[in-house]
Protein backbone atom coordinates (compact mmCIF):
# COMPACT_ATOMS: atom_id res chain seq x y z
CA UNK A 1 0.00 0.00 0.00
CA UNK A 2 1.04 3.33 -1.04
CA UNK A 3 1.03 5.88 1.86
CA UNK A 4 0.05 9.10 0.96
CA UNK A 5 1.88 12.05 3.57
CA UNK A 6 0.47 14.85 4.45
CA UNK A 7 0.90 18.06 1.98
CA UNK A 8 3.53 19.46 3.98
CA UNK A 9 5.68 16.48 4.57
CA UNK A 10 5.44 15.48 1.01
CA UNK A 11 6.56 18.90 -0.05
CA UNK A 12 9.90 18.95 2.34
CA UNK A 13 10.26 15.25 0.85
CA UNK A 14 10.25 16.48 -2.45
CA UNK A 15 12.62 19.35 -1.17
CA UNK A 16 14.81 17.23 0.18
CA UNK A 17 14.71 15.05 -2.83
CA UNK A 18 16.07 18.07 -5.56
CA UNK A 19 18.64 18.60 -3.30
CA UNK A 20 20.01 15.43 -3.27
CA UNK A 21 19.53 15.17 -6.95
CA UNK A 22 21.55 18.05 -7.53
CA UNK A 23 24.06 17.37 -5.07
CA UNK A 24 24.55 13.80 -6.81
CA UNK A 25 26.62 16.14 -9.52
CA UNK A 26 30.34 17.16 -8.35
CA UNK A 27 30.26 19.85 -10.82
CA UNK A 28 27.33 21.40 -9.22
CA UNK A 29 28.74 21.43 -5.86
CA UNK A 30 31.86 23.01 -6.74
CA UNK A 31 30.05 26.01 -8.38
CA UNK A 32 27.66 26.11 -5.64
CA UNK A 33 24.48 25.73 -7.42
CA UNK A 34 21.30 25.03 -5.77
CA UNK A 35 17.51 24.83 -7.19
CA UNK A 36 14.36 25.99 -5.84
CA UNK A 37 10.67 24.37 -6.50
CA UNK A 38 7.76 25.56 -7.91
CA UNK A 39 5.18 23.07 -8.55
CA UNK A 40 7.64 21.58 -11.59
CA UNK A 41 9.46 24.62 -12.67
CA UNK A 42 12.75 24.43 -11.09
CA UNK A 43 14.84 27.96 -10.96
CA UNK A 44 19.17 27.45 -10.60
CA UNK A 45 20.51 29.82 -8.16
CA UNK A 46 24.23 30.49 -8.81
CA UNK A 47 25.33 32.99 -5.66
CA UNK A 48 28.61 34.93 -6.74
CA UNK A 49 31.97 33.95 -5.25
CA UNK A 50 35.33 35.36 -6.33
CA UNK A 51 36.19 32.07 -7.76
CA UNK A 52 33.39 32.53 -10.46
CA UNK A 53 35.20 35.47 -12.30
CA UNK A 54 36.67 35.56 -15.77
CA UNK A 55 37.27 39.13 -15.98
CA UNK A 56 38.56 40.55 -12.70
CA UNK A 57 38.69 44.33 -14.00
CA UNK A 58 35.48 44.38 -14.80
CA UNK A 59 34.73 42.20 -13.19
CA UNK A 60 32.37 39.95 -14.50
CA UNK A 61 31.68 35.77 -14.38
CA UNK A 62 33.66 33.65 -16.46
CA UNK A 63 31.39 33.02 -19.71
CA UNK A 64 32.61 29.41 -19.00
CA UNK A 65 30.68 29.50 -15.85
CA UNK A 66 27.07 31.15 -16.81
CA UNK A 67 27.95 28.56 -19.68
CA UNK A 68 27.84 25.70 -17.77
CA UNK A 69 24.70 27.05 -15.36
CA UNK A 70 22.86 27.04 -18.25
CA UNK A 71 23.41 23.62 -18.87
CA UNK A 72 22.91 22.80 -15.59
CA UNK A 73 19.65 23.96 -15.56
CA UNK A 74 18.44 22.05 -18.26
CA UNK A 75 20.38 19.24 -17.29
CA UNK A 76 18.34 19.50 -13.77
CA UNK A 77 14.83 20.41 -15.31
CA UNK A 78 15.09 17.02 -17.58
CA UNK A 79 16.74 15.19 -14.34
CA UNK A 80 13.79 16.71 -12.37
CA UNK A 81 10.68 15.86 -14.87
CA UNK A 82 11.72 12.30 -14.67
CA UNK A 83 12.46 11.87 -10.77
CA UNK A 84 9.43 13.51 -10.48
CA UNK A 85 7.26 11.02 -12.60
CA UNK A 86 9.13 7.92 -10.49
CA UNK A 87 8.24 9.49 -7.44
CA UNK A 88 4.16 10.44 -8.76
CA UNK A 89 4.33 6.48 -9.81
CA UNK A 90 4.60 4.98 -6.54
CA UNK A 91 5.86 1.53 -5.92
CA UNK A 92 9.31 0.48 -6.42
CA UNK A 93 10.27 3.28 -8.39
CA UNK A 94 9.64 6.00 -5.98
CA UNK A 95 11.40 4.04 -3.33
CA UNK A 96 14.47 3.58 -5.39
CA UNK A 97 14.32 7.42 -5.19
CA UNK A 98 13.74 7.67 -2.04
CA UNK A 99 16.90 6.03 -1.00
CA UNK A 100 18.86 8.07 -3.82
CA UNK A 101 19.05 6.08 -6.74
CA UNK A 102 18.60 8.31 -9.39
CA UNK A 103 18.34 7.12 -13.24
CA UNK A 104 20.98 8.16 -15.18
CA UNK A 105 21.69 11.62 -16.44
CA UNK A 106 20.24 13.11 -19.78
CA UNK A 107 23.41 13.93 -22.11
CA UNK A 108 24.27 16.99 -23.96
CA UNK A 109 24.45 16.58 -27.83
CA UNK A 110 24.71 20.33 -28.96
CA UNK A 111 24.11 24.05 -27.13
CA UNK A 112 24.21 27.47 -28.85
CA UNK A 113 24.92 29.93 -25.68
CA UNK A 114 24.30 33.74 -26.45
CA UNK A 115 25.56 35.76 -24.21
CA UNK A 116 23.57 39.28 -24.16
CA UNK A 117 24.97 41.40 -21.16
CA UNK A 118 28.22 40.57 -18.56
CA UNK A 119 27.28 38.84 -15.61
CA UNK A 120 27.77 41.06 -12.41
CA UNK A 121 29.29 40.28 -9.37
CA UNK A 122 25.97 39.02 -7.94
CA UNK A 123 23.38 36.31 -7.38
CA UNK A 124 22.31 34.46 -10.88
CA UNK A 125 19.13 32.91 -11.50
CA UNK A 126 18.23 30.48 -14.39
CA UNK A 127 14.77 28.71 -15.67
CA UNK A 128 14.75 26.00 -17.98
CA UNK A 129 11.63 25.46 -20.70
CA UNK A 130 11.48 22.47 -22.15
CA UNK A 131 10.17 22.86 -25.87
CA UNK A 132 9.92 19.45 -26.83
CA UNK A 133 10.61 15.75 -25.36
CA UNK A 134 10.87 13.43 -27.44
CA UNK A 135 11.80 9.20 -26.84
CA UNK A 136 15.34 10.33 -27.00
CA UNK A 137 15.83 13.96 -27.62
CA UNK A 138 14.72 16.93 -25.87
CA UNK A 139 15.09 20.56 -26.61
CA UNK A 140 15.19 23.11 -24.14
CA UNK A 141 15.78 26.47 -23.82
CA UNK A 142 17.27 28.52 -20.55
CA UNK A 143 17.64 32.35 -19.34
CA UNK A 144 19.98 33.58 -16.83
CA UNK A 145 18.95 36.27 -15.77
CA UNK A 146 20.74 38.45 -12.27
CA UNK A 147 18.67 42.04 -10.60
CA UNK A 148 15.84 41.54 -13.72
CA UNK A 149 13.62 38.49 -15.47
CA UNK A 150 13.54 41.00 -18.14
CA UNK A 151 16.89 41.59 -18.58
CA UNK A 152 18.68 38.14 -19.59
CA UNK A 153 22.39 38.08 -18.95
CA UNK A 154 22.63 34.65 -21.19
CA UNK A 155 20.14 32.15 -23.40
CA UNK A 156 21.53 28.39 -24.22
CA UNK A 157 19.22 26.37 -26.46
CA UNK A 158 19.98 22.99 -27.10
CA UNK A 159 19.29 19.17 -27.20
CA UNK A 160 19.95 16.49 -25.01
CA UNK A 161 20.17 13.15 -25.27
CA UNK A 162 17.29 11.44 -22.85
CA UNK A 163 18.72 8.26 -21.38
CA UNK A 164 16.97 4.70 -22.99
CA UNK A 165 14.38 2.84 -20.98
CA UNK A 166 16.11 0.50 -18.73
CA UNK A 167 19.18 2.18 -19.01
CA UNK A 168 22.18 1.94 -16.37
CA UNK B 1 40.19 38.88 -20.66
CA UNK B 2 42.79 41.71 -21.91
CA UNK B 3 45.97 41.45 -22.83
CA UNK B 4 48.95 43.21 -24.30
CA UNK B 5 51.18 41.27 -26.79
CA UNK B 6 54.91 42.12 -25.55
CA UNK B 7 55.39 40.49 -22.10
CA UNK B 8 56.19 37.10 -21.13
CA UNK B 9 55.85 35.46 -17.35
CA UNK B 10 52.71 33.76 -16.13
CA UNK B 11 48.93 34.07 -18.45
CA UNK B 12 47.07 36.38 -16.58
CA UNK B 13 45.24 39.64 -18.18
CA UNK B 14 47.26 41.93 -19.22
CA UNK B 15 50.31 39.60 -19.51
CA UNK B 16 49.24 37.48 -22.45
CA UNK B 17 52.65 35.78 -23.39
CA UNK B 18 51.44 35.48 -27.37
CA UNK B 19 54.17 35.05 -29.25
CA UNK B 20 55.44 32.88 -26.22
CA UNK B 21 55.58 28.55 -26.11
CA UNK B 22 55.91 26.68 -23.16
CA UNK B 23 59.10 24.58 -23.96
CA UNK B 24 57.75 21.32 -22.32
CA UNK B 25 54.32 21.49 -23.46
CA UNK B 26 53.03 21.16 -19.80
CA UNK B 27 51.98 24.84 -20.28
CA UNK B 28 51.50 27.07 -17.55
CA UNK B 29 48.44 27.92 -15.26
CA UNK B 30 46.23 30.75 -16.20
CA UNK B 31 46.44 32.64 -13.21
CA UNK B 32 44.56 35.54 -13.99
CA UNK B 33 41.15 34.16 -14.78
CA UNK B 34 40.34 33.18 -10.99
CA UNK B 35 37.60 30.55 -12.68
CA UNK B 36 40.22 29.27 -14.78
CA UNK B 37 42.74 29.31 -12.19
CA UNK B 38 40.59 27.72 -10.17
CA UNK B 39 39.28 24.66 -11.98
CA UNK B 40 43.23 24.33 -12.97
CA UNK B 41 43.30 25.26 -17.12
CA UNK B 42 46.84 25.69 -18.80
CA UNK B 43 47.57 27.48 -21.29
CA UNK B 44 49.81 26.02 -24.09
CA UNK B 45 50.51 27.85 -26.47
CA UNK B 46 48.55 31.30 -27.86
CA UNK B 47 50.18 32.83 -31.09
CA UNK B 48 49.19 33.93 -34.51
CA UNK B 49 46.12 33.25 -34.07
CA UNK B 50 45.91 30.34 -32.44
CA UNK B 51 45.86 28.82 -28.76
CA UNK B 52 45.93 25.69 -26.86
CA UNK B 53 44.26 25.29 -23.30
CA UNK B 54 44.14 22.30 -21.15
CA UNK B 55 42.09 21.29 -18.15
CA UNK B 56 43.51 18.41 -15.56
CA UNK B 57 41.42 15.56 -14.89
CA UNK B 58 39.31 16.20 -11.45
CA UNK B 59 36.83 14.62 -9.42
CA UNK B 60 35.55 17.72 -8.37
CA UNK B 61 34.84 18.62 -11.99
CA UNK B 62 32.34 15.54 -12.68
CA UNK B 63 28.77 15.47 -14.27
CA UNK B 64 28.09 11.79 -14.10
CA UNK B 65 28.88 10.48 -11.03
CA UNK B 66 28.23 6.77 -12.20
CA UNK B 67 30.98 7.17 -15.05
CA UNK B 68 33.73 10.35 -13.70
CA UNK B 69 33.31 11.79 -16.70
CA UNK B 70 33.84 15.60 -16.86
CA UNK B 71 30.98 17.71 -16.80
CA UNK B 72 29.59 19.15 -20.08
CA UNK B 73 30.12 22.98 -18.51
CA UNK B 74 33.54 22.09 -17.80
CA UNK B 75 34.14 21.82 -21.84
CA UNK B 76 32.20 24.85 -22.31
CA UNK B 77 34.70 26.88 -19.67
CA UNK B 78 37.01 25.27 -21.71
CA UNK B 79 36.24 25.74 -25.46
CA UNK B 80 35.40 29.33 -24.37
CA UNK B 81 38.56 30.42 -22.95
CA UNK B 82 40.99 28.58 -25.66
CA UNK B 83 38.47 30.82 -28.44
CA UNK B 84 39.25 33.42 -26.66
CA UNK B 85 41.91 33.53 -26.18
CA UNK B 86 43.13 32.17 -30.04
CA UNK B 87 40.94 35.89 -30.70
CA UNK B 88 43.42 37.96 -28.04
CA UNK B 89 46.34 36.15 -30.23
CA UNK B 90 45.56 37.06 -33.51
CA UNK B 91 46.09 40.81 -33.57
CA UNK B 92 48.14 42.93 -30.94
CA UNK B 93 45.81 45.74 -30.89
CA UNK B 94 43.30 44.30 -28.95
CA UNK B 95 42.34 44.80 -25.96
CA UNK B 96 40.11 42.69 -24.53
CA UNK B 97 37.32 40.64 -26.18
CA UNK B 98 33.90 38.89 -24.72
CA UNK B 99 32.09 35.88 -26.19
CA UNK B 100 28.95 36.50 -28.17
CA UNK B 101 27.94 33.37 -28.93
CA UNK B 102 29.16 29.71 -28.92
CA UNK B 103 27.96 26.91 -30.64
CA UNK B 104 29.25 23.65 -29.09
CA UNK B 105 28.75 20.02 -30.72
CA UNK B 106 29.34 16.96 -28.20
CA UNK B 107 30.76 14.06 -29.99
CA UNK B 108 31.36 11.67 -27.15
CA UNK B 109 32.22 12.20 -23.56
CA UNK B 110 35.68 12.60 -22.54
CA UNK B 111 37.54 9.82 -20.80
CA UNK B 112 37.52 9.48 -16.83
CA UNK B 113 40.70 10.43 -15.53
CA UNK B 114 42.34 12.03 -18.66
CA UNK B 115 42.89 15.76 -18.77
CA UNK B 116 40.89 17.64 -21.72
CA UNK B 117 42.98 19.73 -24.73
CA UNK B 118 41.37 22.72 -26.60
CA UNK B 119 43.09 23.79 -29.66
CA UNK B 120 41.20 26.96 -31.08
CA UNK B 121 41.94 29.48 -33.89
CA UNK B 122 40.84 32.61 -35.08
CA UNK B 123 40.00 32.40 -38.61
CA UNK B 124 38.19 35.50 -38.83
CA UNK B 125 38.98 38.95 -37.74
CA UNK B 126 37.13 42.13 -38.58
CA UNK B 127 36.85 45.49 -37.37
CA UNK B 128 34.59 44.59 -34.57
CA UNK B 129 34.13 40.67 -34.66
CA UNK B 130 36.42 38.17 -33.95
CA UNK B 131 35.71 34.69 -35.38
CA UNK B 132 37.27 31.43 -33.82
CA UNK B 133 36.27 27.62 -33.64
CA UNK B 134 37.89 24.99 -31.44
CA UNK B 135 37.99 21.38 -30.93
CA UNK B 136 38.10 19.25 -27.30
CA UNK B 137 40.08 16.24 -27.39
CA UNK B 138 41.70 14.22 -24.64
CA UNK B 139 45.17 12.82 -27.12
CA UNK B 140 44.28 12.92 -30.80
CA UNK B 141 42.45 16.10 -31.59
CA UNK B 142 41.03 13.65 -34.64
CA UNK B 143 39.16 11.95 -32.03
CA UNK B 144 37.25 14.97 -30.48
CA UNK B 145 34.89 15.27 -27.43
CA UNK B 146 33.20 18.31 -28.76
CA UNK B 147 33.67 21.13 -31.43
CA UNK B 148 33.00 24.63 -30.72
CA UNK B 149 32.28 27.89 -33.58
CA UNK B 150 31.63 31.09 -32.12
CA UNK B 151 31.86 34.92 -32.18
CA UNK B 152 33.79 37.65 -29.99
CA UNK B 153 33.22 40.57 -29.53
CA UNK B 154 36.55 42.98 -29.84
CA UNK B 155 37.54 45.96 -27.84
CA UNK B 156 40.76 47.64 -29.97
CA UNK B 157 43.39 49.44 -28.35
CA UNK B 158 42.58 53.33 -29.50
CA UNK B 159 43.96 53.79 -32.78
CA UNK B 160 43.09 57.21 -33.56
CA UNK B 161 41.41 58.68 -30.56
CA UNK B 162 41.64 61.96 -29.40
Amino acid sequence: MSRTPPPAERQAERDAVLAALTGTVPYNRLLGVRFDRLGDELTGRLPFREGLVGNPFLPAIHGGVTGSFLEITALMQLAWDQVLGLMEAGGEAAERIAAGRFPPVPKTIDITIDYLRPGRPRETFARAQVQKTGRRVANLHVEAWQDSRARPIAMLRGNFLMPREGEG
Amino acid sequence: MTASDDDSGPAQPGKLPLTQVPPDGEGEPITGLPFSREIGMRLHQAEDGVAVVSVPYDERLVGDPETGVLHGGVITALLDTACGWAVMASAASLKSTATLDLRIDYMRPATAGEAVFSRAECYRLTRSIGFARAVAYNSDPADPVATAQGAFILDRVAEKEA
